[in-house]
């Protein structure tokens, strides 16, 4: 396949020439999946704790419920979000349609999730560690949320790395409510959905490069400073 | 504490978004995949911009789909290729007024090797008639798209059913031209398209251009502002202003002035 090594030198050329139009597309993916994974984790975290440890009615009900929405299909997400947003749909006043914002929410309800249920597992090994000595200082279920969020930073790391994957790589959802418009809500996966249409294959696989590599220094960032803590931690 | 902080932050955060979508002069348009691909809006609308001011954002849909959010009044302006949904939807009070803009031509494109004999000299009819008694494969759109709509026009003339084959020889895709374009191309298929999208296409491999120029191969691109009294949150002065000027002399002049390989792409034809 001579594709590939076209789009490797395509990948390069973009990348050096520090194309105006890439930063742009670039900028925009960062800005709404990390804002997406930031809005769902202020929401997923806890939610994840309270399904750990909480006792409550219908908690296994949610747990199912959480679990099965970490596979929500980003279309089926897009679609609702644009009936909703739509002028014509309910929250249509707002005037949400085809924005960044749109593109934020419908990230958000995919992201949720994922964060939830990857956490809700790490609360609960870490729990069932500490039972006995958050019952044996007699701390209320909200200060035990605290030192097991605390405790289990690292392993939720994770958890909000998943949902930042799983929100920069989707394409169904940001196309249908962003509407990859040009120099607006166009960003990395809907461009390469837009190229690979275009037939413009080695283009579109470029710029599927550039998005790992993204994705591949993201990681690598949180990454060491995941072994800068640990390592003071442990001094 | 987190209710706090989203009080706090999610203002901030959001408004850095969402602060470009509520400025004045902003024409939403929704229009078809053919026009986007073949970098149409890109050479017109900086143009338009300069001229006014104003900015356009483009959806680019099927034709089918683009009618469907617009009668949802999501957008100020529909710019599509199938006259008689178009009239149909400015029938319905959906739509103020519908104008002509430009034209071009669809083509039937297939493999080199053209098993299915398809000469240029035939007529679409004919044309099609060798591809059904060939049983070659054709990648139908199957969308509703404007293309799709054509496709199914042409078959119906000349008295050829080939839904009845579906999954056989007759493919049909359901998604947008490019991806279409594609598929037939990795399955040595024919299909329908419009020749700029063709022309424009970067992966035709053995695929050519079999069968063009028949009458019935028109393509005429109509625009129509979305009605106000039916959509209340259209901008209808950004619309009609971005309409006239589309439709005036300096709109006209930039569509012909349009080239890619030294081709013209598509040919102005609004009513003086």
């Amino acid at each position: 396949m001579h594709s590939f090594s076209e789009a490797f030198a395509e990948a390069a050329s973009l990348l050096l020439s520090f194309d105006p139009a890439l930063l742009e597309i670039v900028s925009l993916s960062l800005r709404v999946s990390l804002l997406a994974v930031l809005i769902a984790a202020l929401i997923g975290l806890p939610l994840g704790a309270l399904l750990a440890i909480g006792r409550f009615p219908g908690r296994n009900l949610l747990t199912i419920v959480v679990n099965t929405a970490m596979g929500l299909p980003p279309v089926v997400v897009g679609l609702v979000a644009y009936l909703l947003l739509s002028r014509a749909g309910a929250l249509g006043p707002l005037e949400l349609l085809y924005t960044p914002t749109a593109m934020v929410i419908a990230q958000t309800v995919l992201v949720m999730p994922i964060i939830a249920g990857l956490s809700r597992q790490s609360f609960v090994e870490l729990h069932s560690e500490y039972r006995e000595q958050l019952q044996l200082f007699g701390l209320s279920t909200r200060a035990q949320l605290k030192v097991l969020i605390w405790d289990a930073r690292y392993a939720l790391v994770t958890a909000l790395l998943a949902g930042f994957g799983r929100a920069t790589a989707e394409v169904g959802a940001v196309l249908m409510v962003g509407g990859n418009i040009n120099h607006y809500t166009r960003v990395m996966t809907t461009t390469i959905a837009m190229e690979t249409s275009k037939g413009n294959l080695a283009v579109a696989l470029g710029l599927g490069m550039v998005l790992l590599l993204i994705a591949f220094a993201v990681n690598a960032l949180v990454h060491s400073v995941r072994v800068r803590a640990e390592r003071a931690a442990y001094v | 504490m987190y209710c706090e902080f989203l009080r706090r932050v999610l203002p901030i955060a959001l408004a850095s978004c969402v602060s470009a979508a509520a400025q004045a002069g902003t024409v939403l348009l929704q229009s078809t995949t053919s026009t986007q691909n073949s970098g149409l809006y890109d050479a017109l609308l900086p143009q338009y911009t300069a001229a006014t001011g104003d900015r356009v954002r483009v959806v680019a849909v099927g034709t089918g789909q683009a009618i469907r959010n617009a009668r949802n009044c999501d957008a100020d302006v529909l710019l599509v290729h199938a006259k008689a949904a178009e009239e149909a939807f400015v029938e319905s009070g959906f739509g103020r007024s519908r104008s002509d803009v430009m034209y071009n031509d669809f083509v039937l494109i297939g493999p080199v090797a053209n098993p299915a004999g398809i000469g240029s000299d035939m007529s679409v009819s004919e044309g099609l008639r060798a591809l059904y008694d060939a049983r070659a494969p054709f990648a139908s759109r199957g969308d509703d798209s404007g293309t799709h709509k054509k496709e199914i026009a042409l078959w119906l003339g000349a008295s050829l059913a080939p839904e009845q084959h579906s999954g056989d020889w007759y493919l049909e895709t359901g998604t947008g031209m490019g991806a279409t374009l594609n598929i037939a191309v990795e399955s040595n298929a024919y299909t329908l398209t419009d020749r700029a999208t063709w022309i424009q296409f970067g992966n035709k491999q053995d695929h050519e251009i079999v069968l063009e120029g028949d009458e019935s191969l028109f393509n005429q691109y109509g625009v129509i502002d979305v009605d106000p009294t039916h959509c209340p949150n259209v901008d209808h002065a950004s619309a009609t202003r971005f309409i006239k000027w589309l439709t005036g002399e300096p709109g006209q002049a930039a569509i012909a002035a349009y080239r890619v390989d030294n081709q013209q792409l598509f040919f102005p034809n609004a009513a003086p």
